[in-house]
């Protein structure tokens, strides 16, 4: 057993760095355990020449195909879309495209504006100075004015157009459309440490330049300059509570495999909304049969992925291909609802700028418009850079159905119980991704591309893990109240994006942070009556 | 990397296929993806892929109805007319030997890429004309209050 701590947070990823970041400076004993180690920048695939290649094995966004040891296996065998995240030092923010958009203002109240799922026991405004804090401890690149948001101003310059963006811009002008210079965390200055981004084009599989705002970079050398520890290749198997209902402390198993007990004060979970159901299942007791936390039955439930379509085309002149960061532009165009397109809520469009060469080459044989013989150089010269592409991200609506539970036979490398996925896409965002597939195409056309495909939904893109444990005001149908703390356990909190009540139409990380900040904020202004009713 | 190996035969069929997939061209002054350097590349890549290109080559002897490394030109075009329509089953080798060509210094540099690591040089990218914005500039804010 070690030495008790004040708190203990579970996970070192988007979440659990933004929290232990903002509670050091209450001088409280802070541990964080983290389940993977430190990546180091060398590893990162954009050093060697088969930086590709690596993006099918190890720096697979795919837990299962990845398969490092520090990794868990994830039964996803019933959903059309696979869950994707990394497992160490700055989370899945090691594997993100750091495309970073916040929710918009009426996606926290979709049950006033719309009648459909529920509105959040919080609101945009309340967020506010926390997704201003998030930008500036993250650096976010981006331009201030954009029409579809409330004013904000990024610390930073956006990135370049670049031959896709002007590409881009030019045919939603045409078409009289949003769009905007997207706001991402690719340092398009020095910030922080950090060095600018110098178009390595390999975002999604880790920066080697540091450009990219990984919490491992960010959050977490201030937070351990501030005292934190951060405790790696510790893997919580289960929350243990007392004789009273309190959490006690987490059992873990360190590099070693040797099973340790944690006292703590405080337990924050901030697992992703695979992770953290997981932990709460396999967390149940003589006392709490269903799980940790689960009074309302809400743990697992209600996941949220966002259906994504991939949507793309060639032009006939070469782009910037692999030449530069793949993020470029959003639109918002169709962001909010219009009863006149058959479905409630929306979705956002993340324009990009093409593929890797070899990428290129890899699904253009695959969908058989690059043939195998003598046909294979023309035909493959003929696309190589001149792909135009981008991806429609839809919200995805709460449906109990859509859960995680235990596997009752898959287990991780320390025999804790895996999770299983069982996840369909409803009728609504069903139309609603024909619908951004068939805007996607006007938009293509009006770039000047041909050969337009789609990929829907994209099967490897369950990047953004939503809704697991819901907050909520009433403790009948949600899991943590308005500011984080389970309703069942009161020094059990919970901050990543498990516990979202929706899922908006957007890249999730910027709100997840900004609400672990503000549930951090809410632990420090309650601190002497954090446990009371 | 895998401890598994691959036998003399499969070896002789994955050359064959990969040949089969990528030749050589005279007109972009390329080799095939059987050229020697490549082809080891590809072999030495195959790692936790063992077990899909080992099905992949059954599929193909299958097909072939026996070695495909013994086929005669007509053999390997009806092998090749079979086998590119079935991306689950070949989908792995196919990557495999697409990975291993199109990072050979020759090619590369046949498409006019520069055969390095993007890290540390990276790239140029254009800043472009933003001036392009100024009718989104324009637009009244359109995102929707909440009670």
């Amino acid at each position: 057993m070690r030495d008790k701590v004040d708190v203990v947070i579970i996970g070192s990823g988007a979440s659990g760095a933004a929290v232990a970041w903002s509670l050091a400076e209450t001088k409280m004993r802070v541990l964080c355990l983290e389940q993977g180690g430190w990546v180091k920048p060398t590893d990162f695939p954009s050093n060697g020449r088969d930086w590709e290649a690596r993006q099918f094995g190890d720096f697979h966004p795919s837990p299962n195909v990845r398969g490092r040891a520090t990794d868990y296996p994830v039964n996803d065998a019933n959903s059309p879309i696979k869950v994707l995240n990394f497992n160490g030092v700055g989370g899945s923010t090691i594997l993100y495209a750091a495309h970073y958009p916040r929710l918009h203002p009426s996606d926290f109240r979709v049950k006033s504006l719309d009648g459909v799922a529920d509105d959040w026991p919080v609101d945009y405004a309340t967020l506010e100075p926390f997704f201003a804090e998030n930008d500036r401890m993250m650096g976010v690149s981006g331009l201030a004015g954009d029409p579809a948001y409330p004013a904000h101003q990024p610390p930073m310059p956006p990135l370049a157009l670049g031959k896709s963006g002007t590409r881009f811009a030019t045919a939603l002008n045409k078409l009289g459309w949003h769009w905007w210079p997207s706001d991402t965390t690719l340092a398009t200055t020095e910030y922080d440490g950090r060095a600018k981004c110098i178009n390595l084009a390999h975002c999604m599989y880790g920066c080697s330049q540091g450009a990219k705002a990984s919490t491992d970079i960010t959050y977490w050398p201030h937070a351990i300059r501030s005292g934190v520890e951060l405790r790696t290749n510790c893997r919580v198997s289960r929350i243990e509570t007392g004789p009273d209902g309190m959490a006690t402390g987490v059992v873990y198993f360190d590099a070693a495999g040797v099973e340790v007990f944690q006292p703590a004060e405080v337990v924050i979970v901030a697992a992703n909304g695979v992770g953290t159901p997981r932990l709460l299942l396999n967390s149940a007791s003589g006392k709490n049969p269903n799980g940790l936390a689960n009074s309302s039955g809400q743990v697992g439930r209600n996941l949220m992925f966002h259906p994504y379509a991939s949507i793309y085309g060639y032009v006939d002149e070469p782009l910037d291909g692999n030449k530069a960061p793949p993020l470029c532009l959003w639109s918002h165009e169709f962001y909010e609802t219009d009863a006149a397109r058959g479905f409630v809520r929306g979705y956002s469009y993340q324009l990009g700028r093409g593929v890797g060469s070899i990428t290129e080459a890899i699904t253009s044989t695959a969908a058989g418009r690059v043939p195998w013989g003598s046909g294979h150089h023309d035909a493959y010269r003929r696309l190589m850079n001149h792909r135009i592409g981008m991806a429609a991200i839809c919200e995805d609506l709460p449906e109990e159905h859509n859960r995680v539970t235990l596997d009752p036979v898959l287990k991780d490398s320390d025999g804790i119980p895996s999770p299983k996925i069982d996840y369909t896409i409803s009728a609504n965002s069903d139309r609603m991704l024909d619908h951004a597939i068939g805007r996607a195409t006007e938009i293509l056309r009006a770039a000047g591309a041909t050969e337009i495909g789609f990929d829907k939904p994209i099967l490897f893109g369950g990047w953004h893990l939503l809704g697991t444990a819901r907050m909520g005001d009433d403790p009948d149908r949600s899991v943590v109240n308005g500011w984080g703390r389970s309703h069942d356990v009161k020094n059990l909190f919970i901050v990543d994006g498990s516990i979202f009540v929706t899922s908006g139409g957007v890249n999730p990380t910027s709100t997840i942070q900004a609400l672990a900040l503000y549930i951090a904020d809410q632990i420090k202004q309650r601190l002497a009556t954090l446990f009371d009713e | 990397m895998s401890d598994a190996v691959l036998t003399d035969a499969q070896v002789a069929d994955f050359r064959a296929l990969a040949g089969m997939i990528i030749p050589a061209s005279a007109q972009y002054g390329v080799p095939g993806a059987d050229d020697p350097v490549i082809f080891a590349d590809i072999v030495g890549s195959v790692g936790r892929d063992h077990g899909a290109v080992v099905a992949a080559l059954a599929r193909a002897a299958e097909v072939a109805g026996g070695a495909v490394a013994g086929l005669d030109a007509a053999g390997k075009a009806a092998v090749v007319a079979t086998l590119q329509g079935e991306a689950g089953a070949m989908g792995v080798l196919v990557r495999l030997v697409l990975l291993c060509y199109y990072r050979d210094d020759r090619v590369m540099v046949s498409l006019g890429l520069e055969p390095r690591a993007p890290f540390p040089k990276g790239h140029v990218l254009e800043q472009g004309d933003w001036s392009l914005l100024d009718p989104v500039k324009a637009r009244k804010p359109f995102w929707r209050a909440a009670p």
